[in-house]
Formats: structure tokens, sequence, C-alpha cells
């Protein structure tokens, strides 16, 4: 599903990522975990196209397509989607309103009729009460005077509007208490399928107890330098980074 | 739930967008590409008289209107005034000294204006307004709007009429007012701007050609959106209509107002003065939408706007203003409210666009003099590309307006980094129980904004759309439903490029 070759960025010119190689399969489930400053939310941010990124080498193609051309908002009519680590506010916009936006953008960029605002709105509410929020959320103004938790739960829940074919979570799971985390990890587990993937950023062993990766991945200075299953994330927990990247 | 609302949102905000792009050279670029829509010019036959300013031509205007002689010598007063005041020069704008020698201050159609149905309108009329989006028919039939459009100086057209006489309701042009209800026209007219109020007051008061007259007697709730669309066609005319709207104990109305002036390279002048009487308990809402020809992107031509609004609420009555300018090269523009019986309430949303090279200096005047007043002002301005855009408000509370409330927010949002936003607020508070509050921001579109908003499958111009949408939700939502109806014709042109 994604295929990510050699890829070297820079930002302001100052190189960050160096090399890096991914590989990402349908129905798979991919931790990345990494110190800070390793370049783990710019993968985030390269992968759904952010500009203020120059990709100076190497290619990143999804679904068997070149995508390093491709407008942000092109890639997430294929099927991406990034939960941001700081999701951003946009006062007097409701969140309902925002969605109902992102989600008949993105049919209409694959050919389909808008979805009727009845049809919306049930599936928002199914939705709301797999993520154990309340209906006054859709109301709200996106992200404005939102908790750090709450923003983090409104990036799962247009996660699961969108219904991406690749999930990006760029530390979900920071700022969650233990409770909100089991919900988020619920939620993302419960859109779980053979038909998508996800890569899950993160800086700690906690989240995998409740999402199972498939692979997890040490990215250090810019390219992976471990990749291993699930015992990985463990033994990183208990040796440090220093015992790990030698 | 909100869902059904954003729609009509959308549309207003689409002839925002145009102007507003994600980088500085996007902007630049889009808004230099991105021509006025309204700039044709109609042929009709036209009765015009030779420019200048004298009294000679204001009696020929008098004339020509076939008005009566004490409305002839208030237009005279009105002109011995004007000798005596000079141009205002405080705002912050910037232009030529205006010569008022220059100007052509009376052209109409030549056809017979005063109409029964559309069949008998001139072809190249309807024309117009099938150019300017504003299907007559279509309007009657989506929003049972009662329209009056004035084309250069002269009232052309108005629906509905007769409906609203049933209610005893009169909406005409100010010719017809000054003919049929000159009692109405005597007691009111310039009892609230009076021509020595300033100087384009008093310009306007000496040659204004026409306009709109609205009345609404005691008790009635008027049933229907009242509109008025202006548009300047002439070359080298001036517009200087006059609208007067009364509105007796407890009765209630609402009232719109559209322009558009084909594009030119001279400057052309508009002062038009509107004077809104609220009686005791009465309720007048006024929403705007400006789209004057603004210039080119190098600032040649455009429509100077130099209006004067200003209301008076009587006891627990309400005025309210809402306005959206996006045309015009300068705009000077402060509707105000002059809140004189206990327990009034005047109220001002704007949002305020700017691009290119233009300048606009506008905001509020609440003058509190009533018991327990209260006024809110909201304004919202977005400057894009070289242009200046500035709130400028006065908030007075006089001795005995004694427990009044003000609230003001003025909020400014910058596209680029060539453009700026001043904010100019006046506060004057002369009793110790009266509470005033201003709030002011400054804010820029962000680049994260955007990008959170193309990944979620949102493209650039959609979600400038959806950012400036929010920025001005709180304006936008004043608006009347019907008025979403006629902005979308208004500025379905202006979209036609940007978009496609």
């Amino acid at each position: 599903m994604l295929r990510i070759q050699d890829l070297f960025c820079t930002i302001n010119n100052t190189p960050v990522l160096k090399g890096l190689n991914l590989n990402v399969k349908a129905g798979e489930v991919h931790a990345i975990m990494g110190p800070n400053g390793s370049g783990k939310s710019t993968l985030a941010s390269v992968i759904a196209g952010d500009d203020k990124y120059d990709v100076t080498n190497g290619n990143v193609e999804f679904l068997n397509k070149n995508i390093i051309d491709l407008a942000p908002e092109l890639r997430a009519a294929m099927g991406v989607f990034l939960s941001f680590q700081y999701p951003v506010e946009i006062p007097g916009v409701s969140v309902s309103n925002f969605i109902k936006i992102a989600v008949n953008e993105k049919r209409k960029q694959n050919g389909l009729e808008p979805m009727s605002s009845t049809d919306l709105l049930q599936e928002m509410k199914k939705n709301l009460e797999l993520l154990k929020m309340d209906s006054s959320f859709l109301s709200r103004y996106l992200n404005d005077g939102f908790s750090g938790g709450e923003k983090k739960r409104n990036e799962i829940f247009q996660m699961s509007m969108l219904k991406p074919k690749l999930a990006i979570l760029d530390e979900t799971d920071s700022g969650l208490d233990i409770d909100a985390l089991k919900i988020v990890a619920n939620g993302v587990n419960s859109l779980r399928s053979s038909e998508n993937a996800f890569v899950i950023i993160t800086h700690y062993q906690r989240l995998l107890n409740y999402i199972k990766p498939d692979y997890v991945h040490i990215l250090a200075d810019g390219a992976i330098v471990k990749s291993a299953g699930p015992e990985l994330a463990l033994e990183l927990e208990k040796k440090g980074y220093e015992g790990i990247i030698k | 739930m909100h869902l059904e609302h954003v729609d009509v949102e959308k549309v207003l905000l689409y002839n925002l967008i145009f102007m507003l792009e994600k980088d500085e050279k996007k902007i630049i670029k889009e808004v230099t590409e991105a021509e006025y829509k309204y700039g044709f010019v109609s042929n009709f036959d036209t009765d015009t008289i030779s420019p200048g300013l004298n009294e000679d031509i204001i009696k020929t205007i008098s004339k020509k209107k076939k008005e009566p002689d004490w409305m002839l010598k208030k237009r005279l007063e009105a002109f011995e005034v004007l000798k005596t005041l000079k141009q205002p020069e405080w705002a912050n704008v910037e232009y030529p000294d205006i010569d008022l020698q220059n100007i052509i201050y009376y052209s109409a159609p030549k056809k017979k204006v005063q109409l029964n149905s559309l069949d008998e309108a001139d072809p190249e009329l309807l024309k117009t307004f099938t150019r300017l989006g504003i299907s007559i028919e279509e309007q009657k039939r989506l929003a049972g709007v009662a329209v009056d459009v004035v084309i250069d100086s002269v009232s052309v057209s108005t629906s509905f009429k007769e409906k609203l006489s049933e209610l005893g309701i009169i909406f005409c042009s100010m010719s017809e007012a000054i003919e049929k209800h000159p009692e109405l026209i005597k007691k009111y007219l310039g009892s609230v701007v009076p021509a020595k109020d300033n100087y384009f007051a008093a310009l306007n008061a000496a040659v204004f050609s026409d306009g709109s007259f609205c009345f609404i007697p005691k008790g009635t709730h008027c049933p229907m959106e009242l509109s008025t669309y202006f548009r300047i066609n002439e070359a080298g005319t001036g517009q200087f209509e006059r609208t007067l709207i009364v509105a007796e104990e407890q009765s209630y109305v609402s009232y719109l107002e559209g322009c558009t002036a084909p594009q030119r390279d001279e400057n052309q002048l508009h002062a038009a003065v509107v004077e809104l009487v609220a009686l005791d308990s009465a309720e007048i809402k006024y929403s705007t939408v400006q789209n004057w020809y603004p210039g080119d992107k190098n600032g040649v031509g455009g429509v100077y706007n130099f209006v004067t609004k200003r209301g008076v609420a009587h006891k627990n009555a309400k005025i309210s203003w809402t306005q959206v300018e996006t045309g015009s090269a300068i705009t000077w523009k402060y509707p105000s409210c002059i809140l004189k019986g206990d327990d009034s309430v005047g109220e001002f949303f704007s949002i305020a666009v700017t691009k290119n090279h233009q300048q606009a200096d506008t905001g509020t005047k609440m003058i509190h003099m009533g018991k327990r007043t209260k006024s809110t002002i909201i304004s919202k301005g977005i400057s894009a590309g070289k242009s200046n855009s500035s709130y400028r408000g006065l908030v007075k509370i006089n001795r005995n307006a004694e427990n009044s409330r003000n609230f003001s927010q003025c909020d400014s949002l910058l596209m680029g980094d060539k453009c700026g936003a001043h904010t100019f607020p006046y506060i004057n508070v002369n009793n110790k129980n009266s509470i005033v509050e201003h709030e002011a921001t400054t804010s820029k579109i962000g680049e994260d904004q955007l990008f959170y908003c193309n990944q979620r499958g949102i493209g650039e111009k959609e979600a400038i759309a959806l950012i400036v949408n929010g920025y001005c939700k709180e304006v936008l939502q004043r608006l009347p439903m019907e008025f979403a109806v006629e902005a979308k014709n208004l500025l379905e042109i202006t979209l036609e490029d940007s978009v496609g």
C-alpha cells in the first residue's frame, strides 16, 4: 500500500530525513518509535504532502502511484489520513460543518454524489458513540477551546468518518489519560481491516498494549535503523534508545 | 444542528475567496486576475445634464423631477451649507481632492420609468438585471422580496408595492414620496442627518436625485424583506441617493441594499445618505452588500463611496446595521445609532474586505443618550494585497445615559505582508455606572490551518472560504436568508473566473 524508498528531505535547507525506507501492506499496523528530533513527525507530514518540506531524493508510492508531486487534498482523496500531533483551531467552523465538507470533497474527488445530511448525521452519531463523545461536540467550533484530549479524540472521530486506507497517527496518545487512551485505541481497532493500514508514531509502548502492531520500527537521525515485531517496543521500554541504537 | 446553514454561508463567502489565496504570490496573482464582473456598461437612452454644480443645476434637477417649491428650497439651503464646509481629511484614506464641478449630477434612463409590470421595461434595462444576476421574476418566486432598483440616479422599478400598501406600508422611490407623501418627507427628511452634518451630507441634500422611502405604520410587522439595488451606469456621473426609513411604534422592518457600478478608469463619486427613524419599540434591520467597482489592480478607477448612514432609536427601539463591504476604491462610512430613548438598542455588524489598492475607513458611532441603552459592535476586517483597512468607531455615553452598556469587538485578518489593518476606537463615557468593553485581535490565515484542511481533502479555495467563513460567522449569520440568495446572484459572475 505504502512504499517509501530512499527518502531524503529538508526543511529550510536542513536535512531531516536521510534515506528512509518503509513498506506497509494492507491490513498491517506499523509502529514508529524514536527519540525526539529523529524525524518521526516529518515523515508523517511528508507522506501527507506538507509543502514546508522539500523532498530532495527518493519516492513515496501509495497504491502503486508516486504521490510526491500530488497535492495534499488529492492524497487525502486517495485515502491518506493524518491524525495531527497538534490539531489546529478553526474558530467559527463547527465540527459537523467541517466533517461534512471533508467527507463530500473526498466523495466528489472519487466521483461520488455528496452524502445527504441525514445519512451524515447518523454516521456521525454512530462514531461519536463509539468514541464515547457527546453529540454536543458537533456544534462546537473545530478544536476551538478543546482540551488536549478532546483534540485527539476529534482527530480519531474524523478518521472514523473519512475511513482512510492509510491512517498515520502522529503521537495521538500523548496528552491522553488512560481512559481516553483505551477509548481511542478501541476506535482505531474497530476500524482495522484487511483493506486498510495504520502507521502509529509514538513515544510510549503503552499505546501498543491496546493497538497491537505487526511491526515496530526505530527511527533515528532520519532513517529507520531497526525493524522487528512488537517485542522491539518492549525491549525499547527496558533499554531505552541508547541501548538499542549503538 | 448546524448542517443546514452550511451552504448559505458558503455562497456568501465565495465573494471573498477570489481575493484570498494561500500565499502572498498567489494572493497577488489571483487577485489581479480576478476581474470585476459588473463592469459592463448598459446602453440605455439617458437624459443627462452637463457637469458642474451651481444653483441653476440644482434648480434643473428639481425641475426635471417636478418637485414642489419646498423641496427646491431645502436643496438650495443645503447648497448654501455646502459652500461653508470643507472635504473631510481626518480619515485614514488618501485621494486627490474631488472637483465637484466635474461631476454630472443628473442622469436617468429616458424611457418612462413608472412600471406596472416587467413587460413594460426597457429591454436594455432588463438585460442589465440579467447580467447583474437579478431576475426580478425569480426573486418574486424565491423570496417574495420587494425590490426597488435605482440606476444612476432614478428609481426604475418597484415591485410588490400593492401587496405592501394593503398593510399601509409605503415603499417607493424618494421622488414619488415627495410627490405623494409630502407631510412625511417634510417631517423626517434631514431629521437624522441634517445637511450641515458633513460635507458629503450637504452635497447629497443639495443634489440627490432619487432614492427609496419606506414607511411602516404603527404595530405593523413588514412581512417581507424590502430591498434596493443601486447602480451607477453613466460615465462621469455621481450617484447621490437618499434613503429614508420610518418605522412607527411597535413596527418591524428588514431592509437590504446592494450596489454595483461599471468598470471605468475615472473615479466615480457615490455620496449617499441613509436615515432611519425607529419610534418607540420599533425595530429596523438594515443590511448592505456593497460591491461598487473597486478600481483595477493598479488602483486606477473605482468608486469613492462616501456615505452617511444614521438611525435614531426612540424608547425601547432597536436599530441593527449589518454590512458586507467588498467593493469601492475608497469606503468612508460609519453607520451610526443615536440611542435617544431609554432602553433602546443599537447594533453594528460589519465585514470589510479590501484588496489591491482599496482603502476602507469604516466603523460606527453609538451615541447613548437614554437610560439603560445598549450597543454591540462586531467588526471583521480582511485585508489582502496592498490594501488598507481601518476600523473607526465612537462609543459615547452621555451623562444621563445611566446604566448603559457597550460591547465592541474589532478583529482584523491579514492576507500577506503588504496590507494593513488599523483600529481607531474612540470611547467617551460621562457617567460612572455604565460599562464599556472593547476587544481587538489581529490574525493571519495560517499555513497550518490551510494544511490541516488540505489534509482532510479540502482544497485551497474551499479551505480559505471555510476559514474566512468561520472568522466572519458572527456577522454572516445576521444576514437574512433572502440576502444570501441575492448575494449569490450578484456574486455569481465574480465566481466564474476564480473557480473555473
